[in-house]
């Protein structure tokens, strides 16, 4: 009798698990499926197309848009990430330091620059910077300024990541090379940044992204025509054709180097996780 | 002339140490004297200090009073090269503190390399015989994550004898390792007291320090209760709280009976 009951009892009235689990599915592919079609049919491909895909519009783009306008993206991204990671590393250490001045300096300074709007950076670099040190020149013009208006904003952020992947590197690993003989700063750069660095990789990535997206505000630094980077020159080109294609092009550029570089950093972290885990 | 008096002064010296966590006093005045070539286990409960004792033998704990010599050299001394210092002194952790970004053979090396400026030709001629000594020799290319944890820990042991260490000191290095491993770590660690090397260990293996120790030190509620010869210490204990603490270790079933009856009569301090 209690072996019938026991046969009996998991056969519920309605829906089994398995059959809610699968109508569930159903469910939401039906949704997914009817959201793209209705989109697509509410869209006027006809005007997209007109606005913003007119093929002799963007081959008159080729080959500048890579040759200058994505270059000088990159070539500002660079040398701004380059001195964020430094500024970056240095404000970290300093956030760790047992040296109370230094903690604070550093505080104030991530407190600062990563609460204001890049923008705002910008447009004290390009306009309060000349005012206030009238015949200053910054070493590189243009270049110079971008370099260093993006990694004031980049260090910020990198300086919090760098404290953080530091702070997540065991204690132990510390105290093994002290105790074989190496000093602090030794140790700190031989063992534990290699471990921290590591372990950033991935906001480390971000922060370059985001970078690579805010060097479109070097156009408030006022630049030549040689120094246009791609946002400046798809607007530019969309005003002088009255046609949005170049705002497209230029978009399509961003993505060129964005997508590929986070496929490079995937296989990066999944090799360095083979090492160690 | 002087020869004599290098014999005759201990390799470890602590003198009158104390160290205090806040407010909380884990050493209470410890006096420990190890010579040349001596192996000494340090045992006792969990919370009796004896893995700070150990640490503060390197300094990886400041003092907060006494000193500690090693070597004739003074550590607690402020103006001490407390980094010259700790390349004669081999720390084996519990945690074995292995390089995860290094490979086995980088982990020996690159101390080497940096902290003793050998050229990268020695260093590896270093890294290589101290991993045969290990018996780890066909890992030298291999991840620490890829090791087992006995594998590990003999990596780790090797990495601070390439060092060239005149002391050794092991923080309960078998406490993290599966029962199955941990004999490979000691016989490595009785390779090393043969070959006369100064070691300080701080563990729960019983056998072991029996086997292996010339001296145990058994501490509780950090102080030293009880120190001397194996058979005395382990073999006829002459402390109540030693007495105790064997019991519970070699039959834990049988202690729990025990405390319980002992918590009646008053509690046993901890």
């Amino acid at each position: 009798m209690t072996a019938t009951d026991i046969e009996v009892q998991p056969r519920r009235k309605g829906l089994t698990r398995r059959q809610k689990r699968s109508l569930s599915r159903g469910l939401q592919y039906v949704v997914f499926v009817a959201a793209v079609v209705a989109f697509a049919l509410a869209a006027d491909w006809d005007r997209l197309q007109n606005q913003f895909a007119q093929k002799d519009v963007a081959r008159q783009m080729f080959p500048d848009v890579i040759t200058l306008a994505l270059k000088n993206t990159v070539l500002y991204t660079v040398s701004g990430f380059v001195f964020a990671l430094t500024l970056g590393l240095v404000i970290a250490l300093m956030r760790l330091s047992s040296v109370g001045p230094y903690r604070w300096v550093a505080g104030v300074y991530i407190e600062i620059f990563r609460g204001l709007p890049a923008l705002l950076i910008f447009i004290f670099i390009g306009v309060a910077v000349p005012l206030a040190f009238p015949g200053t020149e910054i070493v590189g013009g243009t270049y110079g300024k971008a370099a260093i208006a993006l990694g004031l904003v980049g260090a910020a952020y990198l300086a919090e990541t760098f404290r953080a992947g530091i702070q997540a590197v065991p204690k132990g690993q510390m105290e093994a090379a002290r105790s074989l003989g190496f000093s602090p700063a030794r140790a700190m750069i031989s063992i534990i940044i290699p471990q921290a660095f590591r372990i950033i990789l991935p906001p480390m990535t971000n922060e370059f992204i985001i970078l690579f997206k805010d060097s479109s505000l070097v156009l408030l630094l006022g630049v030549t025509l040689e120094e246009r980077e791609l946002s400046k020159f798809g607007r530019d080109l969309a005003s002088t054709t009255a046609n949005s294609t170049p705002i497209l092009v230029a978009g399509l550029c961003y993505l060129l180097v964005t997508i590929p570089l986070g496929f490079v950093v995937r296989r990066m972290e999944a090799k360095a996780q083979e090492a160690v885990k | 002339m002087s020869e004599k008096s290098l014999a005759a002064r201990p390799e470890i010296d602590v003198r009158g140490l104390h160290k205090s966590f806040g407010a909380n006093e884990v050493l209470k005045g410890i006096d420990l004297e190890i010579n040349q070539g001596e192996v000494v286990c340090v045992i006792g409960p969990s919370g009796s200090g004896k893995s700070t004792l150990l640490r503060c033998v390197n300094l990886l704990e400041e003092p907060t009073k006494g000193q500690v010599f090693v070597g004739g050299t003074e550590l607690t001394d402020p103006d001490v090269d407390i980094d010259a210092v700790r390349r004669r002194i081999g720390m084996v952790f519990q945690q074995f503190n292995l390089f995860p970004h290094l490979t086995v053979t980088e982990n020996l090396t690159l101390p080497q390399r940096r902290v003793l400026r050998r050229d990268k030709a020695q260093a590896a001629k270093v890294a290589a015989e101290n991993l045969e000594r290990v018996g780890l020799s066909e890992k030298a290319s291999a991840y620490p994550a890829s090791l087992s944890g006995g594998q590990q820990q003999r990596v780790a042991i090797a990495r601070a004898l390439a060092m060239g260490p005149e002391v050794m000191l092991f923080d309960e290095p078998t406490s993290a390792l599966d029962p199955e491993l941990v004999g490979d770590v000691l016989a490595v660690m009785r390779m090393l007291a043969r070959d006369g090397m100064t070691m300080m260990v701080v563990t729960h293996e019983m056998t072991f320090a029996r086997e292996v120790a010339d001296r145990v030190v058994f501490m509780d509620g950090g102080v030293i209760v009880e120190d001397g010869t194996p058979e005395q210490v382990i073999g006829n204990p002459r402390h109540e709280r030693t007495r105790h603490f064997l019991s519970r270790l070699l039959d834990p079933a049988m202690a729990e009976v025990e405390e319980e009856t002992s918590d009646q009569v008053g509690g046993s301090g901890a």
